[in-house]
C-alpha cells in the first residue's frame, strides 16, 4: 500500500469499495474465513508444477511463492463504526533467472495450467530482459531445507476475536477520549495475517505464519476562541504479535510524565491521557529555536533509527537500485571497506534482527528461502556491515544472503528490505530519570511525527507527540511547535547516553514504502531512551491568511 | 479477460443487480490491465504486467451497508457475491452516515482512451527503455528509470437505475541520470495519456544534461531565496492544497482551511489573485473522468479563482448535512499559467534558485499547511538571468498557501507527475520569493 492509499484508508468515509481500489489488499472476505487454512500438500503440489514448468522452459534457477494474505481494519470515530473491512488476497508468484536475468510472473488462478503458464511467462520475461543486462545475475549459494515451517510465536490469535469485541474496545477508547476533552477522535485496529508458502529449485518447501497487529487513535483538539487545533497520536508501536498485545499488564508500563508501554499496549488508558495532553499542547509554550540536548523515548527514536541507520544501509540503495525514487546511500562501499567509517560514537551499537520475538519483521525464513539471523551493522560507532540478499552477498564477499528479501505480496517481485534495525541498550545501569538529571538545557520527546530525510540519508527533521522541557536535570513543562534538523553522522556521534535493557523497547512502521511499483514492509526498531548532545531544535509554527 | 465493452459491462451488470434482494445495491466493475519495466545501473532489474478484473457489490438494508468482491464471473459465482453482501450487510452495525445511492445521472463522453497505449507491447516498453540507456551510454551517465501504462475500464450500475462507463489509458515515466563518480544526478519525469507521446530519449537527455551539470556543486548559506520551481517540483507542494479541500475536515475547525467559530475561509481571499486552479474533466491536456466512483457526475469546478477560495469537496453526506452541492473531489487540477517558458523565467531572475525537483515532503503543521523536504537531483543558482552554478541541496520548511503569497510570476503550464502521489496534473512553472530554505544537504 502506498502512504497515500494509506492517509486515504484512514481518511473520512472510506468505503470497503475504495479499499478495494488499493493494489495488493486484496477482495473482501467474510471474517470467519481468515481463520481457515491451506493444505500444505496442496501447496507443495502447485509449487512443483511452476518449478517443473519453468525448469523444462531453460530456467536454471526458480522460486515460488503461494501466498494468502489476510488483513481486518477495524476504522471508528467518536461514536460511529465507520468501517469493518475484511480482505483475502490469495495468488502464487513465480520468479526466474534464465539467459543471466530475471523474469516475474504471477497468477491468481492456481489450476496446473494458469500456473505453468505463469512459469513460462517469467521465463519469457527473463529471455526479453536479458539483452538489456550488464551482467547476469549471480545468486549465493543457499541449500535446500527440504519440508520445513515456521509460526510466529503468538498468544491470541487476533481474527479469532469477535469483531464486537474490538468494536467495542475501539468505541470505549473514543468515549474516554471525548469525555477526557477531545473535539474528535479517529481509531483504529489493523490485523494482518501471512500464510507464505515458498519453493526453490535449491530444494526448499517452507510454511510461514505470521502474525501482525496495530492500534491506532489520532486524538483532535480545538481552541475554540483562537481556532488553533493540536493533535495527540496513540504512543502504541505495530506489533509482531496477536491480540494479546492488547491485554496490558502492571509490568508492561514505565509511569514517567505520561505511561509508557512495553511488549504489551493500554488503549484506554493512553487515550485518557492523550485527550488531556492534546488540550496541554494548546497552552503549552512555543519552543524558543536553538540547540538542545535531547532525551527521545523509544516511542519517538525508532523512527529516526529507521530513516537514518535502516535505510541508508540497505545495500539495493548503496548499490544505485533505487536511485530513480527512495534515492541512494551516503554509506557507499568504500567507507565500509575502509573499517573505519565513524557512523556514530562508541556507544551506537545496531544490530540487525529477523528472529526477534515480537517484532515485525520476524520471520523462520525470508522470501527466498534464507534462514534468518542477526548481524551487527554498526558497531561500537563503526560500519561493519549492510542489509544484502542473494545476489548481492558476492558484493561484500559473503559466503550466504542476510536473508532480508521480501516481497509484500504473491503478486509483487521480492527484492531487498530493511531487516528490524535496533540500537543496542547501554551496558551501564542507567534509568529515564538519570538520563534527564544530567540535562542543563534540553527536550524530552516522546512518541512519532513529522519525518523528512534527503534521498542519501543525510539531512533529516523530525517532530514528536509529546514534547517537555528540561531545565537544570529537571522537567519544567511542555512546549510544542518543535523539530529537529540534524545530519546522520553529526547526530549519531553526539549520542551520550543509553538507557539500560529494562527500558528497551520496539516501535516501528507498518506501511514502508519502497520501491517502483511501490511495495510496503513491516520493520521494528528498538531502543532505549538515549541522549544526544547539541541538536539544533527549530519552531514550526507560522501564520496564513 | 481482455476489458470489456460498454454493451458487456451493461449486460454483465444487469445480471448481477437481478439476483439483489436487498433495499438497495449497487454495483462497481473495473478491469485494469498494466505493464511496467524498471531499470538501474544501466540495466534492467525488474518487469512485470498484470490484469485483474475486479466487481464489487454493494448492497444496503436500511442504513446497513455490506460489501462483497470477486474476480469470477461464471453466473454462479455472481450470484454468490451479492448474497454474501447481503448477509454482510445484515451482520453489520447501522451507519448513521449512509446515504442512500444516487439515481440515473447525465455524464459527458470522457476522452481519456488512447488506442495506441492499450495496444503496448513488451518490446515497445524495452525500446522505449533501450533509448534511455543509450543516452546513458552517450554520456557516460548511470541510468535508473521506471515506465508504466495502464488501461482501465471502469463501470458502475445501481438498483436506482444509475450506469456509468468508461475507459481510460495512461502512462508515467521517471528518470534519473547520475554521474559515474555519483557526485551529479538530474531528474525528469513524464505523464501522459497516449503513449505515441512520450519521448524516452528525450527526456533522458534533459535528466543527464542536469546530472552533468550539477556535479560541481558549492554550498551557498541556508536562508529566504527566490526560487523558479519546475512543474514537478511545485505540483508536491500544490497537491496538498488540492488533497486538503474536504469541507468536512474545514467545517469541524481542523484544516488549514478552518476559521475560528467553525466558520470556514471559502468564499476569502488566500492566496495571491494570479492563483486560478481549476478541474476539468475534458480538458484535452489532462482528461479525466466524468463521472466520480460512487456515481457522481464530475464537471467543471474551480477552486480557486483570483486567489479566493471558490468551492470545498464534500461527501454526500456531508453536503446533506449542510444543504449544499456534493462536489466530488477532483481527479486532476489545473493552475492557469503565463506565456514564458522555464527559461524565459530564469532570463528575467536576477538572483534565485532553479529547483528541478522536491523530495520526501512531509506535513509539519496541519493548521498553516507547513510541509518539508528536500531539493533533489538539480538544483542550481541563478545570477543576471544565467544559470550560474550548481548548488547543494537545501531543506525547506514552507507551506504552499504562504507560497503562493509570495508569487512573483508564473510561467506556461506543462503536464507533470506528483512523485509522491503519481497523480497528474498542469501546472506552470513559477517564481516564488522568499521561499524558506532552514539547512543545508550534502545529498546528491
Amino acid at each position: 500500500m502506498k502512504r497515500r492509499d494509506f492517509l486515504y484508508l484512514t481518511g473520512m468515509g472510506t468505503t470497503a469499495a475504495m479499499l478495494s481500489a488499493i493494489p495488493g489488499m486484496g477482495r473482501p472476505i467474510a471474517p470467519e474465513r481468515a481463520l481457515e487454512t491451506v493444505d500444505v500438500a496442496l501447496k507443495k503440489q502447485m509449487a512443483d508444477v511452476a518449478l517443473n514448468a519453468a525448469r523444462a522452459k531453460g530456467a536454471t534457477y526458480t522460486d515460488v511463492r503461494i501466498g494468502r494474505y489476510l488483513n481486518q481494519f477495524v476504522i471508528t470515530r467518536e461514536d460511529k463504526v465507520q468501517n469493518i473491512v475484511n480482505t483475502e488476497s490469495y495468488g502464487l508468484g513465480v520468479r526466474v533467472v534464465a539467459q543471466g536475468g530475471w523474469g516475474f510472473a504471477a497468477t491468481d488462478k492456481l489450476d496446473k495450467d494458469s500456473i505453468a503458464k505463469a512459469a513460462e511467462l517469467a521465463v519469457a520475461i527473463a529471455k526479453e530482459n536479458s539483452r538489456l543486462l550488464t551482467e547476469p545475475v549471480q545468486l549465493a549459494p543457499q541449500k535446500g531445507y527440504g519440508e520445513v515451517s515456521w509460526k510466529a510465536p503468538i498468544e491470541k490469535n487476533a481474527f479469532e476475536v469477535p469483531i464486537k469485541e474490538k468494536v467495542d474496545l475501539l468505541l470505549g477508547v473514543n468515549a474516554e477520549a471525548m469525555k477526557g476533552g477531545a473535539d474528535y477522535i479517529n481509531s483504529f485496529l489493523f490485523m494482518v495475517n501471512e500464510q507464505k508458502y515458498f519453493a526453490s529449485s535449491d530444494g526448499s518447501y517452507i510454511d510461514q505464519d505470521i502474525h501482525r497487529i496495530w492500534p491506532t487513535f489520532f486524538i483532535t483538539k480545538i481552541d475554540a476562541a483562537t481556532g488553533k487545533f493540536e493533535t495527540r497520536n496513540a504512543l502504541s508501536a505495530p506489533m509482531g504479535m496477536g491480540y494479546e498485545y492488547l491485554y496490558a499488564r502492571p509490568q508492561d508500563k514505565i509511569q514517567g510524565v505520561t505511561t509508557l508501554y512495553k511488549g504489551r499496549y493500554d488503549m484506554l488508558e493512553d487515550a485518557k491521557a492523550g485527550a488531556k495532553q492534546a488540550g496541554e499542547k494548546i497552552k503549552a509554550k512555543s519552543v524558543e529555536p536553538g540547540k538542545y540536548d535531547l532525551i527521545l523515548d523509544p516511542s519517538h527514536l525508532w523512527l529516526t533509527i529507521h530513516e537514518s541507520t535502516g535505510h541508508p544501509t540497505e545495500l539495493d540503495r548503496v548499490l544505485g537500485y533505487e536511485a530513480n525514487f527512495a534515492g541512494t546511500s551516503f554509506l557507499t562501499l568504500d567507507k565500509w571497506e575502509s573499517k573505519k567509517f565513524n557512523y556514530g560514537s562508541k556507544l551506537v551499537n545496531i544490530v540487525a534482527d529477523k528472529t526477534q520475538v515480537g517484532s515485525l519483521g520476524a520471520v523462520g525464513y525470508d522470501d527466498e528461502g534464507v534462514k534468518c539471523g542477526q548481524w551487527d551493522v554498526i558497531k561500537d560507532g563503526t560500519l561493519v556491515s549492510y542489509q544484502a540478499i542473494r545476489d548481492q552477498a558476492h558484493i561484500l564477499g559473503l559466503p550466504a544472503s542476510q536473508g532480508c528479501c521480501y516481497a509484500d505480496n504473491w503478486s509483487s517481485v521480492q527484492f531487498q528490505r530493511m531487516a528490524n534495525i535496533s540500537l543496542q541498550p547501554g551496558k551501564e545501569k542507567k534509568s529515564i530519570d538519570d538520563l534527564i538529571k544530567g540535562v542543563q538545557k534540553g527536550i524530552y520527546i516522546i512518541g512519532d511525527g513529522s519525518f523528512s530525510i534527503d534521498q542519501q540519508r543525510y539531512n533529516f527533521q523530525f517532530g514528536g507527540q509529546l514534547y517537555y522541557e528540561i531545565k537544570d536535570g529537571k522537567i519544567v513543562g511542555a512546549l510544542k511547535d518543535v523539530a529537529y534538523q540534524s545530519n546522520t553522522q553529526e547526530f549519531w556521534n553526539s549520542c551520550v547516553g543509553i538507557a539500560d535493557q529494562s527500558d528497551y523497547r520496539l516501535g516501528g512502521s507498518f506501511f514502508d514504502g519502497k520501491g517502483q511499483p511501490q511495495q510496503v514492509s513491516a520493520v521494528s526498531h528498538g531502543s532505549s531512551t538515549t541522549r544526544f548532545n547539541g541538536v539544533n531544535v527549530i519552531n514550526t509554527s507560522r501564520k496564513i491568511g | 479477460m481482455p476489458l470489456l465493452t460498454q454493451d458487456e459491462a451493461q449486460a454483465l451488470l444487469k445480471k448481477v443487480l437481478s439476483y439483489s434482494k436487498a433495499d438497495e445495491c449497487e454495483i462497481n466493475l473495473t478491469g485494469t490491465i498494466t505493464g511496467n519495466i524498471r531499470y538501474a545501473r544501466n540495466s534492467v532489474s525488474t518487469s512485470g504486467g498484470i490484469s485483474t478484473n475486479t466487481l464489487v457489490v454493494s448492497s444496503a438494508y436500511g442504513k446497513k451497508l455490506g460489501v462483497a468482491t470477486i474476480n469470477e464471473f461464471d453466473d454462479a459465482s455472481l450470484e454468490k457475491v451479492v448474497r454474501r453482501a447481503e448477509e454482510l450487510a445484515k451482520l453489520a452495525p447501522e451507519n448513521p452516515e449512509f446515504v442512500s445511492f444516487l439515481g440515473p445521472q447525465k455524464y459527458a463522453e470522457p476522452v481519456m482512451f488512447v488506442p495506441a497505449t492499450a495496444a503496448i507491447t513488451p518490446k515497445q516498453r524495452a525500446d522505449a527503455v533501450a533509448q534511455s540507456l543509450q543516452v546513458a551510454k552517450d554520456t557516460k551517465t548511470v541510468a535508473a528509470g521506471f515506465m508504466e501504462d495502464t488501461t482501465t475500464m471502469n463501470a458502475m450500475m445501481n438498483s436506482k437505475g444509475l450506469f456509468a462507463y468508461n475507459t481510460s489509458t495512461g502512462v508515467n515515466f521517471s528518470i534519473t541520470m547520475r554521474t559515474e563518480d555519483g557526485k551529479g544526478s538530474g531528474y525528469a519525469t513524464r505523464g501522459y495519456n497516449d503513449f505515441t507521446k512520450l519521448d524516452t530519449k528525450k527526456a533522458s537527455q534533459i535528466a543527464a544534461d542536469k546530472g552533468l551539470k550539477s556535479a560541481t556543486a558549492r554550498a551557498i548559506e541556508p536562508g529566504k531565496y527566490t526560487v523558479i520551481l519546475e512543474p514537478a517540483a511545485a505540483a508536491v507542494l500544490l497537491e496538498n492544497i488540492f488533497f486538503g479541500l474536504d469541507a468536512r475536515q474545514a467545517d469541524e475547525g481542523r484544516s488549514f482551511l478552518s476559521q475560528p467559530g467553525g466558520k470556514t475561509r471559502l468564499g476569502e481571499k488566500l492566496v495571491d489573485e494570479r492563483v486560478n486552479m481549476y478541474s476539468d474533466p475534458l480538458n484535452p491536456e489532462l482528461p479525466t473522468s466524468t463521472w466520480a466512483g460512487d456515481g457522481r457526475p464530475q464537471e467543471k469546478v474551480s477552486w480557486i479563482e483570483k486567489g479566493v477560495i471558490k468551492n470545498l469537496t464534500y461527501s454526500r453526506y456531508w453536503a446533506e448535512k449542510k444543504g449544499v452541492k456534493a462536489i466530488p473531489g477532483p481527479d486532476g487540477v489545473i493552475m492557469e499559467g503565463g506565456t514564458k517558458s522555464l527559461e524565459e523565467l530564469i532570463k528575467g531572475t536576477k538572483k534565485g534558485i532553479l529547483v528541478t525537483r522536491l523530495w520526501y515532503i512531509r506535513p509539519v503543521d496541519p493548521q498553516t499547511l507547513l510541509l518539508t523536504g528536500l531539493t533533489r537531483d538539480g538544483t542550481f543558482y541563478i545570477e543576471n538571468g544565467e544559470i550560474k552554478f550548481p548548488i547543494k541541496n537545501f531543506r525547506f520548511n514552507e507551506s504552499p498557501v504562504i507560497m503562493l503569497n509570495n508569487l512573483e510570476e508564473l510561467g506556461k503550464v506543462e503536464r507533470t507527475v506528483s512523485v509522491e502521489s503519481n497523480v497528474n496534473y498542469l501546472i506552470p512553472p513559477m517564481k516564488i520569493r522568499d521561499f524558506t530554505f532552514s539547512s543545508l544537504s550534502d545529498a546528491v
